[in-house]
């Protein structure tokens, strides 16, 4: 690839190309030949950028500038004040609006694209995750410095509470409220621990912050424990993820030398240190209650709620438990503010949002970009587009326990208050993205699936209702369900919802709640007519 | 339980007594010291639950309890070789039942079921955390990502 030092984007969405678009594409082509730039600066027209009442719209990177709308006669001045002498060309800027979606984040992050805009995993991937050394360079540690000597600890609760910053475990719930729960529980012992036990199918966002990024972690919650008022915090890893666990012990060992975890920390009289927990392979004890248990040596089966952890946690005590992407936003908001923090995301969303990305696209891993961004830019941009001659059908979020998101809801933003008033869920940020030769069916029988053989068998509703609802998927799958199984999958699902004992069996009926309001035209053709539309399932194989 | 020999089982209290020890025998450390025997025995055998029963003061029904709620656990003799084969949709969506239809017609094994002579235990999972490279399948340490049905064959004959 050759390096250019300007990157040029005209929009040529169906109204730009109407406006001329194409024409203001060719003088800009000519002038930046005419000044002698065509080596140094690449110019591409790039569909919709999202904004449509300035268009046909540039946008020059690195500085991320927005013109337009733009006439043809334009470019020659653009050209010539902002590419050749380098000033902005100030009356040709776009209107100033305020910036949601897909420009918020394209101007977030300046001379990148695609635009990503990494706070949390601002270091992942550019620090030795094994050299404390390289992360106090990168900012690390100053947050803790700030925390503990500059601030009280309800301080630090109070700044978490105005960031808005919301828990990325799936809930979504308020993490400075939460905090202030802990805080307010009056105990001899309290604990801080950390949720790692990443199990949601299709998420792995945790595991790249923690081996990407070990230290932020740590900091994080010693941040956390000095807030709550605790002196001890376990790390809660899942047992598949070796080297994660590898890097934290590493990591906790230098911080304890560095004098980062351990008595008096930074010359103050906290004392906080951290034990790593393995888990042993179960999905449950990604449950709050469960993973408790879990530490406390028994079977991860949730606890009755209340009293809540928060109160009544691991041995008893008052237990703060935050999921591993909530912790590591704390030290940016600490060093740089509420304010900037709210700066990023939407206003019932704040700050960036981690999400990995797989199924039928041409590029899948992992990105981190502020809450609000669609799924439609999720695709186009970050994914690289569907798989050569597939088309988009449906996206499933979160995990098993996500939502089933149509292609009709692409471009709602995802943050947790759009997502919800939709009627969907944001879950835990994966994004499975499925072609048409998906079979719906098929998906909710995998997810159930998993259900059914991750349900800790504790209370009925789950235990049975995954069971049955598989069951249920599976006839269909072979060509011997009844129309009056939907009633019954819809019933099981409601019975879940309303009297399972935990998250794993009030979200199990979601997958097939969703197929049955989006797709039901496809499950009713398993039924009726005999088929599967998507040419998935074996039909007429026998029930053995 | 498969009977085990006075020479096997006193291997097998000294394992359990030497990761105890490492662990601290405390109540927190269960399923820390509950994976390590596993890892080292392959299994966790019925003196082996025992030893840690005495060592810990625990229940032997609360170990077996623990023991058989983690997928990672395993009170049966396992094979030499470990195949987790991860059934979540993110694997299944990219190709995952062809490859799955294929390991099994390969071993001639249905869902976690052992080889006769041994050699190998195919074990569905739940999600590996590997979903961008899917299908993913692990053998022991080792994983495979993007797996496609005819790479099974050469997969597997690397293990002896």
């Amino acid at each position: 690839m050759k390096t250019v030092r300007s990157m040029i984007l005209v929009s040529s969405d169906p109204l730009s190309m109407e406006r001329g678009a194409q024409q203001v594409f060719e003088s800009l082509e000519q002038e930046i030949r005419a000044f002698g730039l065509q080596d140094e600066i690449s110019i591409k027209m790039v569909g919709d950028v999202g904004r449509h009442d300035a268009v046909p719209m540039v946008i020059v990177y690195p500085e991320a500038i927005l013109y337009g709308p733009l006439q043809p006669s334009d470019a020659h001045r653009l050209v010539e004040e902002h590419l050749y002498k380098g000033r902005v060309a100030e009356e040709l800027l776009a209107p100033v609006r305020e910036l949601t979606g897909k420009l918020a984040w394209l101007s977030a992050r300046r001379g990148t694209l695609p635009a990503e805009k990494r706070v949390i995993l601002a270091r992942a991937g550019i620090i030795d995750p094994e050299s404390i050394e390289e992360y106090i360079i990168h900012e690390g540690y100053a947050a803790l410095g700030k925390a503990l000597t500059e601030m009280k600890p309800a301080e630090v609760i109070d700044l978490i509470k105005k960031s808005g910053l919301r828990g990325r475990g799936g809930a979504g719930f308020p993490t400075g409220t939460k905090w202030g729960f802990v805080a307010g529980t009056p105990a001899d012992k309290k604990y801080v621990i950390c949720n790692a036990d990443e199990s949601e199918p299709g998420t792995f966002k945790d595991r790249v912050i923690i081996e990407g990024d070990p230290y932020s972690l740590i900091e994080s919650m010693t941040i956390a424990g000095y807030a709550v008022g605790a002196d001890e915090g376990y790390i809660y890893v899942r047992g598949e993820y070796t080297l994660a666990q590898a890097r934290l012990h590493h990591a906790i060992l230098e911080a304890r030398e560095m004098g980062f975890l351990g008595k008096n920390i930074f010359g103050t009289d906290f004392n906080f240190d951290i034990h790593i927990h393995s888990g042993a392979g179960a999905y449950i004890c990604g449950e709050e209650t469960a993973l408790i248990e879990s530490i406390e040596g028994k079977t991860g089966q949730p606890r009755s709620r209340p009293p809540f952890p928060t109160t009544h946690g691991l041995w008893g005590k008052p237990t703060l438990v935050n999921n591993v992407e909530t912790l590591v936003n704390i030290p940016p908001i600490v060093r740089e503010g509420a304010e900037w923090y709210r700066s990023l995301g939407t206003p019932s969303s704040p700050g960036t949002k981690v999400y990995t990305i797989m199924g039928n696209v041409n590029k899948t891993g992992v990105i981190e970009v502020p809450m609000g961004i669609t799924l439609r830019e999720v695709i186009a941009i970050y994914a690289q587009g569907m798989k050569p001659g597939s088309t988009f059908k449906l996206a499933q979020t979160g995990g098993s326990s996500g939502s089933v998101i149509p292609a009709s809801l692409q471009d709602t933003p995802m943050d947790f208050d759009s997502f919800s008033k939709a009627g969907v869920a944001l879950g835990s940020g994966a994004l499975l993205i499925c072609d048409e030769e998906t079979c719906v069916i098929d998906l909710a029988k995998v997810l159930l699936n998993f259900f059914r053989k991750e349900s800790c068998g504790k209370c009925s509703p789950c235990r049975i209702g995954t069971q049955r609802s598989y069951e249920i998927l599976d006839a269909i799958s072979r060509g011997q369900g009844k129309l009056e199984d939907l009633d019954t999958l819809i019933h099981l699902a409601d019975s879940m919802y309303a009297i399972s004992n935990c998250g794993l069996g009030q979200t199990a009926g979601t997958p097939v709640r969703d197929i049955l309001k989006y797709f039901r035209a496809e499950v009713e053709a398993h039924i009726r007519l005999g088929v599967c539309p998507a040419g998935v399932c074996k039909m007429h194989v026998p029930v053995q | 339980m498969t009977a085990v020999s006075q020479e096997e089982e006193q291997a097998i209290v000294e394992t359990v007594q030497t990761i105890v020890q490492k662990h601290g025998a405390s109540l927190e450390e269960l399923i820390p010291i509950l994976n390590d025997v596993n890892r080292d025995l392959g299994y966790l055998p019925a003196a082996a639950l025992a030893e840690i029963s005495r060592l810990l003061h625990v229940p032997k029904s609360q170990l077996f309890a623990v023991s058989s709620f983690y997928s990672m656990l395993s009170t049966k003799p396992r094979g030499r070789h470990i195949i987790q084969f991860c059934e979540s949709a993110p694997c299944h969506v990219v190709g995952g039942r062809q490859v799955w239809e294929t390991l099994c017609a390969n071993l001639q094994l249905g869902a976690n079921e052992t080889s006769p002579d041994g050699k190998w235990t195919l074990a569905t999972t739940s999600c590996l955390g590997l979903c961008s490279v899917g299908p993913v399948l692990v053998i022991d340490d080792d994983v495979y990502g993007n797996v496609r049905p005819e790479q099974i064959p050469d997969i597997l004959a690397r293990y002896s």
